[in-house]
């Protein structure tokens, strides 16, 4: 399986020993998802690239109009980060329903991201807060919406063997705005969820300004339900136009019949209610920063 | 082969491993430490909980590398001069084992749990050990045994 395991020392360096490998050599967080893929062969590479101890990586931090979390930065981190509970509180939910504590102490954010999955509860999250990854390439840095990268079930832009994802970043919400993060799953921890539902809501007076919803695993990807949210803009934030965002949000959903997830028919139903529910919560939030 | 120099229980340890080793490879097979145990292989049982720089991980996918100059603690680490550690004589006096399989990951997952809160509520010991499966089906008694472990602990500190 691999021949060596090594720590990046910076950035730079886990660039150069990528770029001396070839293809060959892989980064390494958590290591949660990519030691099991190697174990079944699912991993070409043989040297393991580990930039959990880059100095300076490792932070959570506001800085420039933007909250940046590092690469190395544990779900368990990010679930007990007083500044994403305050001004992201859709991924702190999320992340700190992702598997249990012993997966979330090790496994990461960005790993959770790159690994591409629709059933992602972090990457649904941060959709709803249009986030942008850094990619650093011996080219130069730049950042990417993270609803680009996507290319597919397990699939994304992002090649592991020649780029650094080095941080995640976003606007943190204002007073004005209230998040709701609902998850369906057959037990409440150590299960990865059939529906998960994200939402923003920014209200202003007595009408919806803007919403941002999304969702997964109801198609290849996580993704965010334009149609619902267009709907919503300019809207009073009744219950009946909540639902019926729900309802706009299901009819795009996409879901594969699954002995694990569910019938199709099912997990389309369960996107309405999650959907509404998450906005009922994001509602809830916004009147009490009121 | 690599090589590996960590702090198991309180001993420095360097032992020669193939980089892809798991720490519970290395922990049992390398180092002899079978209390640790592998139950699923896939990070979703808790059956091999060990204190990573004092945090609970999943041995069984943590590559073994990862603990390159950091500190491990094992089911092997807690007892002192023969005499339980006062987790696991809580475990014993809930009758909180049946198969026994689970319970040196749960008495990890409640050693984690426990240092970083000392004083749970039932709901937080429910979430503390919700990576941690029992397939005897004894969460009952093992939510009493965390509890009645937090309380002796806090009566020890007090003494």
């Amino acid at each position: 399986m691999w021949d060596k395991y090594l720590f990046a020392a910076s950035v730079d360096h886990a660039l150069e020993v990528l770029a001396a490998h070839n293809g060959k050599a892989q980064l390494i967080a958590g290591g949660t998802d990519l030691l099991l893929q190697a174990q079944r062969g699912q991993c070409p590479a043989t040297v393991m690239v580990d930039i959990t101890r880059i100095p300076d990586l490792n932070r959570i931090e506001e800085h420039d109009g933007y909250i940046v979390i590092g690469a190395p930065v544990t779900h368990a981190q990010i679930a007990a980060s007083p500044l994403i509970q305050a001004k992201a509180a859709v991924l702190s939910e999320a992340c700190g329903h992702i598997g249990g504590p012993q997966t979330r102490n090790a496994g990461t954010l960005v790993g959770n991201v790159i690994n591409a999955q629709p059933a992602a509860d972090g990457a649904v999250a941060l959709f709803t807060l249009d986030a942008e990854l850094e990619v650093a390439t011996e080219a130069g840095r730049r950042w990417e919406p993270i609803t680009d990268i996507y290319r597919g079930v397990g699939a994304c832009t992002i090649d592991a063997c020649h780029e650094v994802v080095t941080a995640i970043r976003f606007r943190p919400l204002t007073d004005t705005c209230g998040c709701g993060y609902q998850r369906l799953a057959r037990r409440k921890a150590l299960t990865l969820p059939t529906v998960v539902a994200a939402a923003v809501l920014h209200v202003e007076g007595d009408a919806i300004r803007t919403a941002r919803i999304a969702v997964g695993p109801v198609a290849p990807t996580p993704f965010r339900a334009a149609d619902a949210e267009e709907f919503l803009a300019g809207k009073a934030p009744e219950p009946a136009m909540l639902a019926q965002a729900g309802e706009l949000t299901a009819a795009k959903a996409k879901p594969r019949d699954s002995v694990i997830r569910g019938s199709q028919e099912y997990r389309t139903a369960m996107v309405a209610v999650l959907v509404r529910r998450a906005l009922d919560q994001a509602l809830e939030a916004c009147e009490r920063s009121e | 082969m690599q090589t590996l120099t960590m702090t198991v229980n309180d001993s420095e340890v360097t032992v020669e491993i193939r980089p892809d080793e798991t720490l519970a490879d290395v922990l049992r097979d390398r180092l002899g430490l079978i209390g640790t145990k592998v139950g699923c292989g896939e990070g979703e049982c808790g059956a091999c909980t060990v204190l990573l720089d004092g945090i609970a991980v999943t041995s069984c996918i943590t590559p073994a590398m990862k603990a390159q100059g950091r500190r491990v603690v094992t089911i092997e680490g807690l007892s002192q001069d023969g005499e339980l550690h006062t987790i696991q004589q809580a475990f014993v006096d809930a009758t909180a084992s049946q198969c026994g399989y689970c319970t040196p990951g749960f008495i990890m997952a409640t050693k984690a749990l426990l240092d970083a809160h000392p004083n749970p509520t039932r709901e937080e010991i429910m979430h503390g050990i919700s990576g941690n499966l029992c397939r005897c089906t004894g969460y009952y008694q093992i939510v009493d045994a965390v509890a009645i472990a937090a309380r002796r602990l806090a009566e020890e500190e007090a003494q």
